[in-house]
């Protein structure tokens, strides 16, 4: 594996392996000292074109945690509205000597870009790509549910909301099919692919009917400005009709988990007593996200190349 | 000027014969034809010779990306392509909606020497689609404009459209329409369907295009104007015209050559040089405009060669520019995949390629039969050659061609224009000479 863009393209083997190494990763956030030499000397630039917090400091943190060099590259804004192309960016990057670079993009397919255009040498990582993918959210969702539930093989998820504009909802039907489990996206029709026949996935309009049979239900964050392009009459409908409240979630089988990638609508998407109960996995989702990010780091930069046969290039 | 007996070009629909052209016309088709002293014989032997190319849709981009293309880069380019006209698009900076800029670039396009240029007035005042613009003006000015078109934008309001198409009546203009129902693409990429979900590049729906071309049939029905489809590009787009064809109502319509050839799939490698507006669709699609062509659904070929420079294609998807070259390859293309495959005949490229778009456009120097007599503006191609695409060997400015690497059949061996060559030996020539 030379880089991270899609779900899509880790193998069975490849997951398996990343969770693997996560494992071990997270057992280090329960020793005194969190860090690893693995990546000393390694040089992991944030490239990031969209204000994402959170992301971006789990992926400064899992870096950090296996002694590798951060440069933060904040470039908020489209390379047009910036004045200083993607290109020019990646350039600049690569003279600096970036191994890796996680990208984080509003603009679907830039990442892939970045790998494939011979801008930069480093692995690239993709940190989420416009309404495309976000591979990482994905692993540590799939990591944090094989936490709670076990092997993933037949177990059914239920991954409700704005599906049509969600990175986090790809990336997760394309994973979670890979690991075996029988995946079901909710939505109303309007935040729906139009064409949904090639993804792996069963879909449904009906929330209530699918929550008894799920093991895990993921709730995807949903934007009120979607309102005003009629996705959806009003918010008060969408909590009515595809919201997770404790009455819903009373329909959930004993064991089964509450996902949210964040950051939440409380009271919108999920309500609060919802988010703050004992299903919900949500905080553990985070501590989770550096775990699998130093996994990733680790496997891509590491010089060891398990996942694949094929040659870093140099 | 020279005097040019071309021998034993297969005469497009016709038998083998020389072809005599003197003063700019075309003096004599036959054999053993008569030529005055100095005439420069040009072997024709295993060429067809064609009508000079016309191109209803052509972006020359002067005035204003003279970085993207000029008139004369841009003729230029349509001469080694076949062409012996262009109908270059309104939507330059200034735009063409004055009779002031469509004379600026109907005189560059005389400068040029390489292709008639004939420039297509804006609809609208500075194609915002709120105003009609003063057509009535480019109508009656030196570049007599008779094609207007808001094109890259539609013309959405209904009520305008109707105006518009009403109004050019008084001088026989059409309306050429691009039909893109500008709420169903808001921030469209490319086109709807499971690839874009997958992808994440949001949709540019199939019903976007067919609901507006089946309300401006209707329009058109209605105040009995001439509507004119601009880069059909769907299957339920032919289906439409077709119907209305078949109850006899008026409407001609086009289809790139790109859209003959390139599907959706394309998008897939995230490289902008397949973006494109209207966006490449599915392998059904394709198939249905083909036969739309083959059928005469689909009038004309024409190529929206939209230059673009490196930089506006050299970035992410979302930040690149819409289009493609294409004047150089449009006849490979074609030949490719209408007269390769069977479901054309050169004659029937000859119509969908020449003379149709000249009808459409009303040119009554270009699209002429290869007949004593007329214009000599004619193309010599070479149907059994086999050439690969090289973006950086283009002539055109920009470089952004899809068909990068392909082998296409067919190559424009030589192109007269009122019996000057252009392009000589596939070399854009001037008055004789190589080309700068």
């Amino acid at each position: 594996m030379r880089h991270l863009l899609s779900a899509g393209d880790l193998s069975r083997d490849d997951a398996h392996l990343i969770l693997d190494t996560a494992e071990e990763m997270r057992s280090l956030a329960d020793r005194p000292i969190k860090k690893l030499p693995a990546l000393r000397g390694r040089t992991v630039v944030n490239l990031f074109f969209e204000d994402s917090t959170r992301t971006r400091i789990s992926f400064e943190a899992a870096a950090k945690r296996l002694s590798a060099d951060v440069i933060n590259f904040s470039a908020k804004g489209s390379s047009v509205s910036k004045g200083e192309s993607l290109k020019d960016t990646a350039l600049t990057l690569q003279a600096m000597g970036a191994d890796g670079v996680v990208c984080r993009h509003g603009s679907s397919g830039a990442p892939h870009l970045l790998a494939t255009s011979g801008w930069l040498n480093g692995s690239v990582v993709n940190a989420g790509d416009g309404t495309h993918e976000h591979p990482t959210q994905a692993l540590l969702d799939a990591f944090t549910m094989r936490r709670h539930l076990g092997s993933l093989e037949g177990r059914r998820i239920t991954i409700v909301g704005d599906v049509l504009h969600s990175r986090v909802a790809r990336s997760n039907v394309l994973l979670l099919s890979t690991l075996g489990a029988d995946v079901t996206v909710v939505a109303p029709p309007t935040l729906l692919p139009v064409d949904m026949t090639s993804w792996p996935c069963a879909t449904s309009y009906d929330l209530d009917a699918t929550l008894p049979k799920s093991d895990a239900v993921m709730m995807l964050r949903v934007q009120r400005e979607r309102m005003g392009e009629a996705f959806f009459p009003s918010a008060r409908e969408y909590t009515r009709r595809y919201g997770l409240d404790v009455h819903r979630m009373a329909q959930l089988p004993d064991e089964a988990i509450v996902l949210h990638p964040g950051p939440m609508n409380r009271g919108m998407e999920i309500s609060a007593e919802v988010a703050d109960s004992t299903r919900s996995v949500i905080v553990e989702q985070v501590t989770n996200g550096v775990a699998i990010r130093m996994a990733v780091l680790y496997l891509l930069l590491s010089g060891t190349n398990e996942t694949t046969n094929e040659e870093p290039v140099a | 000027m020279t005097a040019y007996l071309i021998t034993g070009a297969k005469i497009v629909g016709g038998e083998v014969a020389d072809i005599l052209l003197d003063n700019g016309e075309i003096v004599a088709v036959g054999t053993n034809l008569d030529s005055p002293q100095d005439t420069e014989t040009i072997d024709a032997t295993g060429l067809i010779a064609l009508p000079g190319l016309v191109d209803l849709h052509t972006h020359l981009r002067e005035p204003g990306r003279e970085d993207a293309e000029t008139v004369l880069t841009g003729t230029r380019a349509a001469a080694v392509g076949g062409f012996t006209a262009v109908f270059a698009m309104a939507n330059t900076d200034p735009c063409a909606d004055t009779a002031g800029v469509v004379e600026q670039v109907w005189r560059l396009g005389r400068e040029s020497g390489y292709a008639d240029v004939f420039p297509i007035g804006a609809v609208t005042v500075g194609r915002q689609g709120t105003q009609l613009a003063e057509l009535g003006a480019m109508a009656d000015s030196a570049a007599r404009v008779r094609v207007f078109s808001d094109d890259g934008d539609c013309v959405w309001d209904a009520a305008l459209m109707r105006r518009a198409l009403e109004y050019v009546k008084a001088f026989g203009g059409v309306i050429a329409q691009h039909a893109q129902e500008p709420r169903l693409t808001k921030g469209a990429q490319m086109n709807e369907g499971a690839l874009s979900g997958v992808l994440g590049l949001t949709g540019w729906p199939s019903v976007a295009e067919e609901s507006i071309i089946a309300r401006d049939i209707l329009l058109n029905a209605h105040v009995g104007s001439k509507l004119h489809i601009c880069h059909l590009s769907t299957k339920g787009s032919v289906e439409i015209v077709r119907a209305a064809k078949n109850r006899g109502l008026e409407v001609t319509a086009e289809v790139t050559p790109h859209h003959l050839l390139l599907t959706e799939d394309l998008a897939a490698s995230y490289n902008p040089v397949y973006k494109v507006n209207p966006p490449l669709r599915t392998k059904a699609d394709v198939e249905a405009v083909r036969e739309g062509l083959a059928d005469g659904t689909i009038d004309i070929v024409a190529t929206d060669h939209a230059p673009h420079p490196v930089e506006d294609k050299d970035c992410e998807w979302s930040a690149a520019a819409f289009g493609m070259t294409g004047l150089e390859t449009a006849l490979s293309v074609v030949q490719h995949s209408m007269i390769d495959t069977g479901l054309m005949t050169w004659a029937d490229l000859a119509d969908r390629m020449s003379y149709r778009p000249a009808a459409i456009g009303q040119i009554g120097d270009h699209g002429r039969p290869l007949e004593a007599g007329t214009p000599a503006n004619l193309t010599l191609v070479d149907p059994a050659a086999q050439r690969t695409v090289v973006p950086a060997e283009s002539t055109s400015l920009s470089r952004n061609t899809p068909f990068e690497g392909m082998t296409l059949p067919g190559r424009v061996v030589a192109t007269f224009l009122r019996g000057t060559p252009t392009v000589l030996d596939g070399l854009a020539v001037l008055e004789g000479k190589a080309a700068k």
